[in-house]
């Protein structure tokens, strides 16, 4: 229930972003965290953002999910 | 940036593993409180990675498993009403009421929608202005804000057809009643990862410092879990029990300053009722009442039925006493398609989360 997906900021109007989850574009809401920029990763759930994340921190962990995967 | 030579997940694994077999000497148990947890856990078989001496317990950190049947019993009742749409997420639909799910209410021709966000159930509301949409809100405190948000916009819209009924509760108080039980056998917890990336670790400070319980907020993934173990075998060793946050990359102590001031304008906490536990003071959250225009608990006359959830057997396992294997229905009479009890309901409820296990890998334990 409180799962949550990375995802990159690659747009964004006023309240409402368009993130990059591994290359599916979700439409989100931005209101919870206001300050996040294009480019920014971003915790997504259920339809908003709700956190930013460190990037190299995402990267780590990206790269720790397609291991699992393996 | 990640450096490939430097970074191996699967040397990285046995390491941490080595270590927690070293520092695990003593017996210890320790609870991860949330859903998701649970099914990481049992998914990447983390169980049988670590030594005897460490039990890991599942706690109550479903919401949808604690969510009562009075509760499912009024929105069955509010789907059967006149121009009523349901809206909520699809958790929701095989949760048993008295004699019913939402799912099968819908087969009976009832509107029940299942959304992704409950602004999908706004967009819903304002498509269809003649018809009640009632969005079943039910999550903790990752998902509460999310409902702040949605109060926001039908407030400054007027979206007077628009209700919340809300079954959403909070973590801390939870594992404060579980430690005042008699006879509790928790020594640490696993903390959620997505409910601090909200409220912060400050928030429970109290485990540490009241109960002193090691506390590490913890990420998700497998290394995640098995770091966060470890952190709290170093803070028993070294008895410096605090409440320490390995998942730093989504947790700051402070939490999401904006997303809980949303929290605290929309809602108040109440005494809750835990599906499997029964009261918990100050653990459900309600709307504040200057906005009980769009509560759907206030606006509809519901049925008045009794709420009698203490006799449910699925609660020594929500507190983390027994093990879905020592439930006599597990398994057999007891599965995810017939769920008994709430710990079988959703995905992330304990005994989804063993029969995962269990089904894929006979014999395994």
């Amino acid at each position: 229930m409180c799962l949550a997906v990375l995802g990159k900021l690659i747009s964004k109007q006023r309240e409402i972003g368009e993130v990059d989850i591994e290359g599916n574009v979700l439409t989100i809401n931005l209101q919870l965290t206001p300050d996040v920029d294009i480019g920014d990763f971003v915790l997504i759930h259920a339809g908003f953002s709700i956190e930013r994340l460190m990037e190299t921190e995402v990267f780590d962990i990206l790269k720790l999910q397609r291991q699992s995967a393996w | 940036m990640v450096n490939d030579s430097n970074f191996s997940h699967q040397n990285y694994v046995k390491n941490i593993i080595e270590y927690i077999n070293e520092l695990a000497v003593e017996p210890l148990t320790i609870m991860e409180v949330c859903g998701t947890h649970t099914m990481a856990i049992a998914q990447y078989g983390l169980r049988q990675l670590l030594p005897p001496t460490l039990t890991l317990v599942s706690g109550p950190g479903c919401p949808v498993c604690v969510t009562t049947t009075h509760d499912i019993d009024n929105i069955i009742f509010l789907a059967a009403q006149p121009n009523t749409v349901i809206a909520t997420f699809g958790d929701m639909m095989k949760v048993p009421g008295t004699s019913s799910t939402l799912e099968q209410a819908k087969a009976l021709g009832s509107d029940i929608r299942i959304v992704y966000s409950i602004l999908d159930a706004l967009a819903l509301a304002k498509a269809n202005s003649m018809k009640n949409i009632v969005f079943l809100g039910v999550g903790f405190e990752t998902t509460l804000p999310t409902a702040a948000v949605a109060l926001e916009k039908a407030v400054l819209e007027q979206i007077n057809n628009f209700y919340l009924y809300s079954v959403y509760k909070a973590v801390p108080p939870v594992l404060k009643y579980l430690l005042k039980e008699p006879n509790q056998k928790i020594n640490a917890f696993l903390l959620p990862g997505h409910v601090s990336t909200i409220i912060g670790a400050s928030q429970f400070k109290f485990l540490a410092d009241t109960y002193g319980c090691p506390s590490v907020i913890t990420g998700f993934e497998t290394v995640d879990i098995l770091e966060g173990i470890l952190l709290i075998l170093k803070q028993h060793k070294q008895q410096k029990v605090k409440v320490e946050i390995q998942y730093n990359r989504a947790v700051k102590a402070e939490g999401n300053k904006k997303a809980l001031a949303y929290i605290n304008q929309y809602f108040r906490l109440v005494e809750g009722i835990w599906r499997g536990i029964g009261k918990i003071p100050l653990s459900s959250y309600v709307l504040e009442k200057k906005y009980s225009q769009w509560d759907a608990q206030v606006q509809f006359k519901l049925p008045n039925t009794t709420i009698d959830e203490k006799s449910c057997t699925c609660s020594a396992i929500i507190k983390g006493q027994k093990t879905p294997y020592e439930c006599e229905l597990f398994g057999s009479k007891c599965t995810p398609t017939h769920p008994q009890g709430p710990c079988m309901i959703s995905q992330e409820g304990s005994c989804a989360a063993y029969y995962y296990v269990y089904s894929n890998n006979p014999g395994r334990y």
